[in-house]
């Protein structure tokens, strides 16, 4: 490895920190604006223009505040623990691409990138349960256990889902499956992309990693080791000022990675919705206005769709939790093993049958899976008991419609 | 071939950097003045009741058992889906054939848990009360609401 290479590697690095640290305040903000205008509230609005300084402030207050250490507490690990927390969620977007050129291509493009993701966002789970178990108190001891129980089912799920991509791609290296989603829509359609959310395979594990994502940063409706409700704030409860900051960081920073995986997986990562290269073969043959569309299309467009994909996906988990109630533990649990792994098994086996038999049969088997559960599993759900009840009651009518 | 992961390992030395220095900074920029109640674990300002190093569900070990069997199934299953494609075509019945028993087996252990209730999260009293039955309920737990009075 020579200097030069060096050089690019560390451009690469500070490059993809100061997306993850640059956009983080950004998404903070968002996340907080967006849930009060879901709630017709105003938010934060003061610091800055539309409260965008806010994250900042907050940030500085939480470096200058005391803090406090548990006296219970196993020390070594209570302080270890939010930096286990942090540290993953830093590296584990090294092997994204964030675009088509030696800037932005990842930080190491090594050939075991997706198994490189996995192998750091598990590492998440030492951190929360640690910090859960160190601290000595019953709500984050209790918080710390959740999380790790619902991180690692939700695990198995995710990689299954990502099964699909390496299936479909043949390759861990990100930047194949990438290229794999810049071929024609379907093989046939020309001027669209093949991303892998529009084919069936795609489409269903696409799904299923979208609820494993939202289970894995803990977020609503999984948002269980924080229930605030009846755990205070799970295993955060002892933690203040920067360690707390700590936690805090890597929860968000773990957000944004793991919308970048999605996008670069199942929805083509850099690559713009519909295909540019016929501009750029006349830029080749006509130049002038072509070449300057070329090089907007080709050289600056693609990180910019990046960021659109990822905001787009931030933005659904914070419209979900705005949306959705919390689940119940026993209905998380189901929801992992009983539910997401049969699926993705079966989305897997029928992904194997399209590789070796073609599409005809994989087809089939996809109406045949849905028709049987829709058949067996779907009409043998119980009946909602709370109907009845419904029907058998009057209709609530206040004295006075004092609204009318 | 190393080389490719070079910038990892200078990324981990930066990252390792940036969370130490989140965790030790507040040391360094914020007040100290502890006090006894302050270090007190935290139960929602009452005087703590004895110590967190207390028994929890089984549940918990049982998961990450399972976790176990399963991660490293779907872990030997990721080289047999990154070589399929590359697989001659006479080859590739074979090789899922051999990957279906492998994968087979794992989901008769599968439905062997299942069936043997390791899945269950639920209190087993206050699962058979939650049973549906065939008839409606004989008396609603709710009173239906009298009309307007």
């Amino acid at each position: 490895m020579t200097l030069v290479d060096l050089g690019w590697a560390l451009l690469r690095i500070a490059i993809m920190l100061g997306f993850l640290l640059g956009t983080l305040p950004l998404v903070i903000w968002l996340e907080r604006r967006a849930l009060a205008w879901f709630q017709c509230r105003v938010g934060p609005n003061r610091l800055g223009p539309f409260g965008l300084l806010q994250p900042m402030a907050d940030a500085a207050k939480l470096f200058f505040k005391e803090e406090i250490v548990p006296a219970n507490a196993d020390r070594l690990i209570w302080a270890l623990a939010p930096a286990l927390s942090l540290f993953p969620a830093l590296v584990a977007a090294a092997t994204i691409p964030w675009g088509p050129n030696r800037l932005l291509t990842p930080v190491a493009d090594v050939d075991i990138g997706l198994l490189y993701f996995l192998a750091m966002s598990s590492l998440a789970a030492y951190g929360v349960l640690l910090a859960g178990w160190s601290s000595n108190n019953k709500y984050s001891l209790l918080g710390g256990l959740r999380a790790s129980a619902q991180v690692i089912s939700y695990e198995l799920g995710m990689g299954l889902a990502l099964a699909t991509a390496i299936l479909a791609s043949g390759s861990l290296r990100m930047t194949s499956i990438v290229e794999m989603q810049a071929e024609p829509l379907w093989g046939v359609v020309p001027f669209l992309h093949n991303w892998l959310i529009f084919t069936p395979w795609g489409l269903v594990g696409g799904a299923l990693f979208f609820i494993c994502m939202l289970a894995e940063t803990n977020r609503a409706p999984f948002d269980l080791p924080e229930a605030e409700s009846e755990l205070v704030a799970g295993y955060q409860t002892e933690y203040s000022s920067m360690k707390f900051a700590a936690f805090f960081m890597g929860e968000y920073i773990a957000i944004i990675a793991i919308c970048a995986i999605m996008t670069t997986c199942f929805l083509g990562g850099y690559l713009a919705p519909v295909n540019f290269s016929p501009i750029q073969t006349l830029a080749e043959t006509q130049g002038g206005v072509f070449s300057v569309l070329a090089t907007i299309t080709v050289a600056l467009m693609p990180p910019i769709w990046f960021l659109l994909k990822v905001f787009g996906l931030v933005f659904s988990f914070i419209w979900i939790r705005a949306t959705l109630l919390r689940l119940r533990y026993d209905q998380l649990m189901n929801l992992g093993w009983r539910f997401l792994i049969p699926v993705g098994l079966v989305n897997l086996a029928l992904l194997v049958v399209y590789i070796v038999f073609g599409w005809v049969p994989a087809l089939v088997g996809y109406a045949l899976v849905a028709g049987l559960y829709f058949a067996t599993v779907g009409a043998r759900r119980p009946p909602k008991r709370t109907v009845e009840l419904v029907s058998q009651a009057q209709p609530y009518r206040p004295k006075e419609a004092h609204l009318g | 071939m190393v080389a490719d992961y070079a910038p990892l390992l200078l990324l981990f030395a930066i990252a390792i950097v940036i969370a130490l220095v989140m965790v030790g900074g507040s040391w360094l920029l914020g007040p100290r003045r502890p006090t006894p109640a302050k270090q007190s674990s935290y139960e929602c300002g009452i005087t703590p009741v004895g110590s967190a190093r207390e028994r929890f569900p089984i549940h918990f070990y049982l998961t990450a058992m399972l976790f176990i069997i399963f991660d490293v199934e779907v872990a030997f299953l990721y080289p047999f889906f990154v070589i399929l494609r590359e697989l001659p075509a006479e080859v590739r019945t074979f090789a899922m054939g051999i990957v279906g028993v492998f994968t087979l087996l794992l989901i008769v252990g599968f439905l062997y848990e299942w069936k043997k209730g390791a899945l269950d999260w639920e209190d087993p009293i206050e699962r058979r009360r939650l049973q549906p039955t065939a008839e409606p309920n004989p008396q609603p737990a709710l009173q239906p609401v009298s009309g307007e009075q």
